[in-house]
């Protein structure tokens, strides 16, 4: 179980997160609904240590985790457990894509043999649906649903307990939003998984979500079973869902 | 008091970024000490600043040789005393032209490039990928591009060397009329063996100090294209400057005795 508390960030005069409070319970997928520049990817990288929260309570399975050491083997266990998937994919462009996916086990506490390490990853890349011909190619030389693939089929080599996935459908078309959405289920389902994702695409939201959690100025508006979601009666969920320009969140144009 | 408030602004700024490559530096070397290590990513980063900068620092090297000859020749001429031009040109090129020259080449293509590419990592999230994957970028890309430039740049210095003092030769026997066997017993005999030491000492600082650079303001960067612009272009000023201010350290250290 993830567990945030009074979680409040700042960058400089700008306060991003002013209290979040936000629970998911193990094997449940959330997804966290919210305006760009809302504090969603900062709420996921305060989990991960990839940023420090100034005040509040990050615990994982009840380990705090704001504690853990940069470099430390307490931290690099905590992470192996983690599998993220970026934005942008962030796939390392100067390995190919096979060396991309096997990233961590051919290095560090898990490793195997180049040999294993390579089967592994063509298997998990048949998973997210590519062919092996893909595996030797650079991440430059594939499209961009292709390297969300690869990532996606690197978030999962070491079969992690928990997988993040950030706006896993920004810049897709429609169709490979649904491929990859699809994927993203069935993937969370079969490993049995705890996901969280971030979007504003309220297909994806569909798709993938048990719980669903809006944030908004800094704080978590409304949260609650995807099934509730269109009768929250909270009406910055419904103006978010509706993606109507009139109601209570401001719109700057 | 605004104005006294912005030099107060510099001065802190100054001093905290100072503090900051200080603090980096430090980090970098102490993971010398600190397994896990990536010999793969050294290899690579030898290859990639040693030997691809083989053509630069002998173009670079070879024409200065050649230009310190016919300056010093020129300059010797007015009281008679063109005959030192071998000696002279292995003393300039040895302990300062060769090491400063492969310096700033190294920093010019090197520092760039390490400022660049690891600045594009930053900015599309590649970092933090790294991170999540407990791979420790420190670990993974900084150390072994400072660890290689270290080792390799005392090779390049002494390429450079050779290749520059063999400039001086070519124009020396060519278009000045020394005797080549005369030229090449002046020049090995009046080089010592500490002047070759010290060149080469001075190109593992430079080394060190250019690759640092590049890491510490790539890691630095900010969002965007302007980010990684703004990153590379620091990069390559502050490993210019520190090269040359070093080079002025060291030399009062070495020589001025």
């Amino acid at each position: 179980m993830i567990e945030l508390r009074d979680v409040h960030k700042s960058f400089g005069p700008k306060h991003v997160l002013r209290g979040v409070d936000l629970k998911i319970e193990k094997g449940k997928s959330l997804v966290i609904i919210g305006g760009s520049g809302t504090g969603k990817s900062v709420t996921l990288k305060c989990v991960l240590g990839l940023i420090e929260a100034d005040t509040g309570l990050v615990t994982v399975d009840g380990q705090d985790v704001t504690r853990l050491r940069q470099g430390s083997s307490e931290r690099d266990a905590f992470l192996a457990r983690f599998g993220m998937l970026f934005q942008g994919g962030a796939l390392f462009d100067s390995l190919t894509v096979w060396q991309n996916v096997a990233f961590r086990l051919l290095r560090g506490s898990l490793k195997k043999t180049k040999e294993e390490a390579r089967e592994i990853a063509v298997e998990k890349l048949r998973r997210v649906g590519l062919t092996p011909d893909v595996a030797d190619l650079f991440p430059a030389e594939l499209s961009g649903g292709m390297q969300k693939r690869v990532g996606l089929a690197r978030a999962i080599a070491a079969e992690p307990e928990i997988i993040f996935f950030d706006e896993p459908t920004t810049g897709l078309d429609p169709i490979m939003s649904g491929v990859i959405n699809e994927l993203i289920r069935e993937i969370v389902v079969e490993m049995g998984a705890t996901a969280m994702t971030i979007t504003h695409d309220m297909t994806s939201v569909r798709a993938i979500a048990d719980d669903v959690a809006m944030l908004h100025g800094g704080k978590i508006r409304w949260t609650g079973p995807v099934s509730e979601m269109d009768s929250s009666g909270d009406p910055y969920v419904a103006q978010f869902i509706s993606g109507s320009a009139e109601g209570p969140i401001e719109t700057v144009r | 008091m605004t104005f006294l408030a912005a030099i107060g602004a510099v001065v802190l700024g100054f001093l905290a970024s100072i503090g900051r490559v200080t603090q980096f530096g430090i980090e970098t070397v102490s993971h010398l000490f600190r397994p896990p290590y990536y010999p793969r990513e050294v290899g690579h980063a030898l290859l990639q600043i040693g030997y691809f900068s083989l053509p630069v620092v002998g173009l670079t090297t070879i024409f200065t040789g050649g230009a310190l000859a016919l300056q010093i020749y020129a300059g010797g001429a007015r009281f008679s005393a063109e005959a030192v031009v071998p000696q002279i040109v292995a003393i300039g090129m040895v302990r300062e032209l060769g090491p400063v020259l492969v310096g700033l080449m190294i920093a010019a293509r090197v520092t760039s490039s390490i400022a660049a590419e690891i600045a594009t990592m930053k900015v599309t999230e590649q970092i933090d990928a790294l991170v999540t994957l407990s791979t420790n970028p420190m670990k993974y890309l900084t150390l072994p591009r400072v660890l290689a430039a270290t080792l390799v740049m005392p090779v390049l210095v002494a390429v450079g060397n050779i290749i520059g003092i063999m400039g001086g030769y070519l124009v020396g026997v060519n278009s000045l009329g020394f005797n080549a066997g005369t030229y090449i017993r002046n020049t090995i005999d009046f080089l010592e063996p500490s002047d070759i030491a010290t060149s080469l000492a001075k190109g593992a600082v430079f080394g060190f100090l250019a690759a640092l650079m590049g890491c510490f303001f790539g890691m630095q960067s900010g969002r965007g294209a302007q980010g990684v612009g703004r990153a590379t272009k620091s990069a390559v000023v502050a490993a210019s400057v520190l090269i040359l201010a070093a080079n002025f350290i060291l030399t009062q250290l070495f020589f001025a005795a």
